[in-house]
């Protein structure tokens, strides 16, 4: 068994003549919360159902859990759970109903699947309203049960596509919440795609960013914002004169300044010192009320990537 | 594969069950007995369980009664969304095809032999001054056998086109005209016979006898379901379905 719950080379999908997925090489560790990244048509949900060996490649490879995803698709649907685009719950049944026929499907003797849909609904707060039918819940509600019936049968890996789309912030929240619990309880390897920056940031230990079917960029939330968007420092006070902010620009390891009236914002290089520009700005007349390090957002990244040729 | 087909069979009961509300399913399936297993059979009397007839009403009802819910198999998975789940799981294709015609095939069958009974004992209560009354042993072995099959006829033609359908009123406008071919196509083929093979035709069924009848039927009806079951098992390719 290798540590890469998922690998990918050169995996592509045409649909007619639109490329949805291009050349993706991938690798993600067992066990890691990966975020896939990327807006709306940049291939992610065909990815996931590349991985899960429900569409054929055009060319390229993958291997989900060590299967092939053409030759032992059955092995990996076996192996992993989905929550894909929709919920996919039967509203007419009622949640016990709805997982329990989950369990039958993925064998789960009675006595233990009894033991996991209670333990699983307690645990997120839906034991209670087991037994309504789910057309009559809140849409945070359902998406909290399709996590459970994501994570019924005890997947190595589950696939979440967009979990929280379309949920309310107190909603999403929760939602989050429950999923980093439950992951680390559960010990799953987790590929989630989605849009929500922040929530990718809060829940993943690894990022791919894709745009128009290709992988941009890949990497910790952490190290993707020192390698595409370095530091930024802050500078607030008073008397910032052109030809300070002139001497600024020509300092080494200084990429960009941005200048207010009170305000300055350096970009700088990795391991630049910041000390040495205070003195600068205090010996060329400026006064330096408070100096702020801040890194790029990864919304900043984001939409850097995004807008790279 | 067996123990996965009946957890899809069981599932599909459920929803049928469920459909409209969990109350109204239940109480649609109450009216329909009551129409087919008292109130007909009271209106008929005694020619109910004697008249050859009737086995044509027990060939229709179990279509009737398919069609209803076949539509549903595939385009209403579609058409709520869960069916790309349902693909996603460990679930073979035969496993979920064969899951969703075994329980439209066993609804349509036990409601259809249920209501056989159900009128039997409607027409001996209230016919009990003739004494014990029962359908002649090859009226009742059509009955049962012949229910089977068309119920095996809608399921599979149903689900057929259930997979290409993109919403289940699509699945069930297209079902319907499918139904209707296969009532007025063979009515209609009859009569476009040229008379000498028409009489001949007929002098066959007037000597065959009720049993090589039986036979005759049973062996045109499995094969057409063979037939559809084949083409539908052709048709479920998980990547078509999801790319629909």
């Amino acid at each position: 068994m290798n540590d890469f719950a998922i690998q990918t080379a050169a995996l592509t999908r045409d649909f007619r003549s639109v490329r949805a997925v291009d050349a993706l090489t991938l690798e993600v560790r067992r066990g890691e919360i990966f975020g896939f990244l990327g807006p709306n048509g940049a291939g992610k949900t065909t990815t996931i159902r590349l991985l899960l060996g429900l569409l054929e490649p055009t060319s390229g490879t993958a291997a989900v859990l060590g299967y092939d995803t053409q030759s032992a698709a059955d092995a990996i649907r076996t192996h992993t759970g989905a929550l894909l685009e929709h919920t996919g719950l039967y509203e007419r049944l009622s949640a016990v109903d709805n997982l329990d026929y989950f369990g039958r499907i993925w064998r789960l003797p009675s006595s233990e699947r009894r033991a996991r849909i209670q333990d699983l609904l307690t645990h997120l707060g839906l034991w209670e309203r087991g037994q309504e039918p789910v057309v009559r819940w809140s849409r945070g509600m359902k998406q909290k049960l399709a996590v459970a019936r994501t994570l019924l049968h005890r997947p190595s890996l589950i696939f979440l596509d967009e979990p929280t789309a379309g949920l309310d912030p107190v909603a999403a929240a929760a939602l989050r919440d429950d999923l980093a619990g439950l992951a680390k309880r559960e010990g799953v390897t987790v590929f989630l795609t989605t849009h929500n920056l922040s929530e990718a940031e809060k829940l993943c230990g690894q990022i791919g960013v894709i745009r128009a079917g290709k992988l941009v960029a890949v990497g910790a939330p952490r190290e993707l914002r020192e390698r595409r968007g370095g530091r930024q420092v802050e500078v607030i006070g008073r008397g910032f004169a052109a030809e300070l902010v002139h001497t600024l620009r020509q300092h080494p390891g200084v990429r960009t300044v941005e200048a207010g009236s009170d305000r300055l914002l350096l970009g700088l290089d990795d391991g630049s010192d910041v000390a040495p520009l205070v003195g600068l700005l205090v010996h060329g007349g400026a006064e330096v009320e408070e100096v702020r390090k801040n890194t790029a957002s990864l919304e900043e990244i984001f939409l850097m990537l995004m807008e790279e040729e | 594969m067996i123990g996965d087909i009946f957890t899809v069979m069981r599932k599909e009961w459920k929803e049928i069950m469920a459909l409209g509300g969990a109350y109204r399913g239940r109480f649609q399936l109450v009216v329909l007995l009551g129409v087919l297993g008292i109130l007909l059979p009271l209106q008929m009397g005694v020619a109910w369980v004697n008249s050859p007839g009737v086995v044509g009403a027990w060939g229709w009802v179990p279509m009737m009664l398919v069609g209803a819910v076949i539509a549903d198999s595939f385009a209403g998975e579609r058409e709520r969304h869960t069916l790309e789940t349902l693909l996603a799981s460990r679930l073979s294709d035969a496993a979920i095809l064969f899951g969703k015609i075994g329980a439209a095939v066993s609804y349509g069958w036990l409601v259809t032999l249920v209501a056989l009974v159900l009128g039997l004992i409607t027409v001996n209560v209230a016919h009990r001054e003739q004494g014990l009354l029962f359908f002649p042993w090859t009226l009742a072995l059509s009955a049962v056998v012949l229910s089977f099959l068309g119920a095996g006829l809608a399921s599979a033609s149903g689900v057929l086109v259930s997979l290409r359908a993109q919403t289940v009123r699509q699945a069930q406008q297209t079902l319907n005209i499918a139904m209707m071919v296969l009532f007025f196509v063979p009515v209609f083929g009859v009569q476009a016979l040229p008379s000498g093979l028409k009489a001949r035709c007929a002098a066959w069924v007037v000597h065959a006898g009720s049993l090589r009848l039986l036979l005759s039927g049973i062996v045109i009806l499995t094969a057409f379901d063979l037939v559809l079951i084949g083409a539908a098992r052709a048709r479920f390719r998980r990547a078509r379905l999801i790319e629909n």
